[in-house]
C-alpha cells in the first residue's frame, strides 16, 4: 500500500543526500547521478502512485488521509500540559505524522515532477562544475525538507522542513562559496528568512494557546465549530503572524530583498527553489491555514493588499533590470504577490492554481536561461546577447512558450490562473477590492513588457557579444533540453485542469480543492446573514463582466508585448531603453530596484552613516560600544582617580597630623619643658647636698609651727 | 652650780649636728666631707643615748651601738669611693667632682 508508506516518500532524497554526505567524495558521476537523480524519481512515481491511491480512498469527499508514525514531541501522559487562553488544560503534542488531502496532493506531484526534471537537466547543467557530488546532495537535502513541509500534520514538523528549505537555500545560494557575493547572498537569504521565521513561530504558538493544538485537522475542526467570531482578534493575530512568515519564505514586501541576491546560485537551484518549490512554501502554509484566516478579513485584507502592491513593485523594476535571472528573479516575487492576493481576497483554490501553473512555466523560464547562459559560456547579461533565435533553437522555442505562458496569452497555462485571480478580485466582497484588481491589472501589463523585453533582447535583434563568445554558442546536451521540451508541454496543457466555467470547463483543478477551502459556510454570521464569507464561491452562472475582463487582461499582454517588441526586437549593439529615453530620473530609481536595499542599509543593518549617526543593528553596537568605553570605563576610571584622591589625602593627614602632632608633638613638648630642668644640674655634689638640707629644714620648720 | 639635765646633751648634740651639716657643705676636701658626715653621726649617737637616760632604758643605746656599725661600713664605702675617684681624677677637691652635669 503506497498510502501507508508514504513517509517513504520525503525518505528516498534523505538517502541520497545522506549516501552523499559520508560517500560521495568517493564516487563517480554516474553513480551520484543514478543514486540521486534515481532518488527523486523514485519520489516522484511513489507520489504519483500515492496520490492515485488517495483518490479511491477520499472518493472525492476531500476526507484527509492521516499517518502518524510516531509521537515526536509530548506523549500525551501529562507532562507537557500546559493552560490555554480559557483556562482549559491541553497537551503539547507534536507528532511526526503525515497528511494527504487534495492540497498537499498538488504540491507533492509538482514539487517531485518538477524536482525530477531539474534533478536530470543539473546531470547536464553541472557536468563541468566542482563539488558535484556536493550540489546534488544538497538539493536532495532540499527535497527532504520541502517533502517534509508539504506532508507535515501539524504546525512543529512543518517548520522541521521550513527551517529545513531554508537552510538548503543557504546552501546552494552560497554553493560558489569562494566568492563573496555569492556567500553575502547566502547570509542574507538566510538572515532574512529568519525574520519571517520568528512570525511563524509566534504564529504557530498563538494558535497552540488559543486553540490546544498544533495539528491541522484538529485546527480546522475547532476554528470550523461556529465557536469563533469573525474578526476574533486573537485568530487575527496567529493569522497575521502567520503570514510574516510567508512574507519572508515567499518574497513579499518587506521582505523580499533576498530573492533577487539569490541568483548568485547556479541557475537549477534558482529553478527549484525561488521558482518552483520553496517560495511557494508560505503560499502553501497560508492555504493550509485557511479556516483561521477567513475567520480574520483584516488579516485577509492585508494578505491581498501586500500580495498586490508586491506584484507591482517588483514587475516595475523588472522593467529595466539587465541579467537575465535577476529579471526572472523580480518576476518570481511578483507572480507570488499575484498568488497572495488571490488568497486574501478568498479565492484560494485560484491561487493554488495559479502556484501550479507558475511552477511550470517558472522552472521552464530558469532553466531556458540556464540553457542561455551554458550558450553563452557565462554571459548572464542581456546587453551581450541577441540573435540567438537561430543558433539554440529549442531553448528559444521553448522559452518562448515560456513567455507565452507568464504574459497570460489564452491557450497558455497562465492565462487561466492569472485570470481567474483577476476575475476573483473584481468580484469578492461584493466589489470591496476593484483597486485591487487595478493594480493586477496593470501588473500584467508591465509582465508582458517585461519578458517579450527578455525574450526579444535574448534571442532576437543583432548579435551584441564578442566573437569570443560567438564561437562556442551551441545548443545544450538532451539531459537539460529534455525538461524544457516537457515543461513546455506542461506549460500549455496544465492550464486546462482549471478551465473555468465561462470558457466552457468543469473546472476539475477547483473542485479538487472544494473539500478542503469550502467548509466556511458554519461560521458564526456577525450582522448581516447574507454576507459571504471569504472563499464562498457564487453561483454557477457566468457574469458577462468577467468576459469583458478576460479581453481587457488579454489586450494587456498583447499591448505589452507589443510595445517590447517595438523597442527591442531589432536590438543593435547601441540599443536605447526606452524608460531611460522617455524619464531618466524613473529609470534610475527602477535600475536602482528603488533603492530598497540601500534604506534598509540605512535604518535597519546600519551599514552606512546616516550623516554622523549609524542606525540599526550595527548602530546598536556602536552605541553599546560607545556606552562601555565612555560611560562604564569613565565610571571605572572615576573610582580609581577618587581612591586615589583618598590615598593623597590619606597620607597627608598620617605625615602631618599623626606623625607630626601625635608622634613628634610630645617630644618636643618634653624636650622643651626639660630645659629649665636641666639647668639645676650642675654635678656638684656639695649644692646637691645643700638642696637637700634645705629641703628638710624646711619640712622640720613646717611641722614645728604646725 | 646649773644641774646637768637632758637638755643640756640635746644642745650639744644639736651643735655638734649643725657643724658636721656646714662641715659637709662648705669643706673643699673630700676627705673632711667624709669626717663631717661621722660627726653627724656621732651627734645623733648623742642624742640617743641622752634619751635613753632620761627613758630609763636600753632602748636608745641599742640602736647607737646599730648606728656605730651602720656608720663604720659608710666610712668604708666612702673611702673606696674616694680612692677610686682619686685613681681618676688625681684630685680630692669637692668642686672638681662634676662629671654628671647636663
Amino acid at each position: 500500500m503506497f498510502l501507508n508508506h508514504i513517509y517513504l516518500i520525503p525518505l528516498f532524497p534523505a538517502f541520497g543526500a545522506a549516501m552523499m554526505f559520508f560517500f560521495g567524495r568517493r564516487l563517480q558521476k554516474a553513480t551520484v547521478n543514478a543514486v540521486c537523480v534515481g532518488a527523486v524519481v523514485v519520489a516522484f512515481l511513489f507520489a504519483c502512485f500515492t496520490v492515485v491511491q488517495y483518490t479511491h480512498f477520499a472518493h472525492g469527499t476531500g476526507q484527509p488521509f492521516e499517518k502518524i508514525v510516531y509521537t515526536w514531541l509530548g506523549s500525551g501522559d501529562g507532562h507537557l500540559n500546559f493552560l490555554k487562553k480559557d483556562g482549559s488544560p491541553a497537551a503539547f503534542n507534536a507528532d511526526a505524522g503525515f497528511l494527504l488531502d487534495p492540497l498537499s496532493s498538488i504540491w507533492l506531484l509538482f514539487v517531485t515532477g518538477v524536482g525530477m526534471l531539474i534533478h536530470i537537466y543539473s546531470t547536464g547543467y553541472m557536468a563541468h562544475e566542482g563539488g558535484y557530488y556536493r550540489f546534488f546532495g544538497y538539493l536532495n537535502l532540499f527535497m527532504f525538507a520541502m517533502l517534509t513541509l508539504i506532508l507535515a500534520n501539524n504546525y512543529i514538523l512543518m517548520f522541521v522542513g521550513w527551517e529545513g528549505v531554508g537552510l538548503c537555500s543557504y546552501l546552494l545560494i552560497g554553493f560558489y562559496f569562494h566568492r563573496k557575493s555569492a556567500s553575502d547572498a547566502a547570509n542574507k537569504a538566510f538572515i532574512v528568512n529568519r525574520i519571517g521565521d520568528a512570525g511563524f513561530l509566534l504564529g504557530a504558538f498563538t494558535l497552540v494557546w488559543y486553540l490546544g493544538s498544533f495539528r491541522f485537522i484538529d485546527i480546522n475542526a475547532a476554528v470550523r465549530s461556529g465557536h469563533y467570531l469573525i474578526g476574533d482578534p486573537i485568530l487575527t493575530a496567529a493569522a497575521l503572524l502567520l503570514f510574516v512568515g510567508a512574507c519572508g519564505k515567499s518574497a513579499q514586501l518587506p521582505l523580499y530583498v533576498w530573492l533577487p541576491d539569490a541568483m548568485e546560485g547556479p541557475t537549477p537551484v534558482s529553478a527549484l527553489i525561488h521558482a518552483a518549490t520553496m517560495v511557494t512554501a508560505g503560499v502553501y502554509m497560508v492555504a493550509r491555514s485557511n479556516a483561521v484566516f477567513v475567520l480574520a478579513p483584516t488579516a485577509m485584507k492585508t494578505v491581498a493588499i501586500v500580495g498586490a502592491l508586491t506584484a507591482i513593485f517588483a514587475a516595475s523594476i523588472g522593467l529595466v533590470q539587465n541579467d537575465i535571472k535577476r529579471v526572472l528573479a523580480y518576476s518570481t516575487v511578483s507572480q507570488l504577490g499575484y498568488m497572495f492576493l488571490a488568497l486574501g481576497v478568498g479565492a484560494f483554490a485560484a491561487g493554488v492554481f495559479h502556484v501550479f501553473t507558475h511552477a511550470f512555466f517558472k522552472a521552464l523560464l530558469f532553466l531556458g536561461s540556464g540553457s542561455v547562459i551554458h550558450a553563452m559560456s557565462g554571459e548572464q547579461s542581456m546587453r551581450e546577447m541577441g540573435g540567438l533565435r537561430g543558433r539554440i533553437p529549442t531553448t528559444y522555442k521553448t522559452m518562448f512558450i515560456g513567455m507565452l505562458a507568464i504574459a497570460g496569452i489564452p491557450g497558455f497555462a497562465g492565462f487561466f490562473s492569472k485570470d481567474e485571480i483577476l476575475w476573483q478580485a473584481w468580484t469578492s466582497e461584493g466589489g470591496a477590492y476593484r483597486w485591487l484588481w487595478f493594480i493586477g491589472f496593470a501588473t500584467a501589463l508591465m509582465t508582458a513588457f517585461y519578458m517579450g523585453r527578455l525574450i526579444f533582447l535574448t534571442f532576437y535583434g543583432q548579435p551584441r557579444m564578442s566573437h569570443e563568445v560567438e564561437h562556442h554558442i551551441h545548443e545544450s546536451p538532451k539531459s537539460m533540453t529534455l525538461p524544457l521540451v516537457v515543461l513546455a508541454a506542461c506549460s500549455v496543457f496544465a492550464g486546462y485542469l482549471g478551465l473555468p466555467h465561462s470558457l466552457g470547463g468543469s473546472n476539475r483543478f477547483e473542485k479538487f480543492l472544494e473539500p478542503v477551502f469550502a467548509k466556511e459556510a458554519h461560521v458564526m454570521q456577525a450582522e448581516e446573514p447574507k454576507q459571504l464569507a471569504a472563499g464562498e464561491k457564487e453561483e454557477e452562472r457566468t457574469d458577462p463582466m468577467e468576459y469583458g475582463l478576460m479581453a481587457l487582461s488579454v489586450g494587456a499582454a498583447i499591448v505589452g508585448l507589443g510595445l517590447a517588441y517595438r523597442a527591442y526586437a531589432k536590438a543593435g549593439k547601441d540599443y536605447k531603453e526606452p524608460i531611460a529615453e522617455a524619464a531618466p530620473p524613473l529609470y534610475t530609481v527602477l535600475y536602482n530596484k528603488w533603492f530598497v536595499d540601500e534604506g534598509y542599509d540605512y535604518v535597519f543593518t546600519g551599514r552606512r552613516k546616516v550623516g554622523d549617526v549609524r542606525l540599526g543593528v550595527l548602530g546598536l553596537g556602536e552605541a553599546s560600544s560607545w556606552f562601555d568605553s565612555k560611560i562604564i570605563d569613565g565610571v571605572v576610571n572615576d573610582v580609581g582617580w577618587l581612591t586615589r584622591a583618598i590615598a593623597i589625602v590619606s597620607s597627608w593627614w598620617d605625615k602631618w597630623i599623626i606623625d607630626g602632632l601625635g608622634v613628634n608633638g610630645p617630644a618636643i613638648l618634653a624636650r622643651m619643658l626639660s630645659y629649665p630642668a636641666r639647668l639645676f644640674e650642675w654635678g656638684l655634689v656639695q649644692w646637691y647636698a645643700l638642696v637637700m638640707t634645705a629641703g628638710l629644714l624646711g619640712f622640720g620648720l613646717y611641722y614645728v609651727w604646725k | 652650780m646649773v644641774p646637768i639635765t637632758t637638755f643640756h646633751y640635746l644642745v650639744v648634740a644639736a651643735a655638734l649636728f649643725v657643724l658636721g651639716t656646714i662641715g659637709v657643705l662648705t669643706r673643699r676636701n673630700v676627705v673632711i666631707v667624709l669626717m663631717s658626715i661621722e660627726l653627724i653621726l656621732n651627734a645623733v649617737n648623742l642624742n640617743l643615748v641622752a634619751f635613753s637616760h632620761m627613758w630609763g632604758n636600753l632602748h636608745g643605746q641599742v640602736f647607737a651601738i646599730f648606728i656605730v656599725v651602720d656608720a663604720a661600713a659608710e666610712a668604708a664605702v666612702g673611702l673606696g669611693i674616694l680612692i677610686a675617684f682619686f685613681r681618676n681624677k688625681e684630685t680630692i677637691n669637692v668642686d672638681e667632682i662634676d662629671l654628671l652635669k647636663w
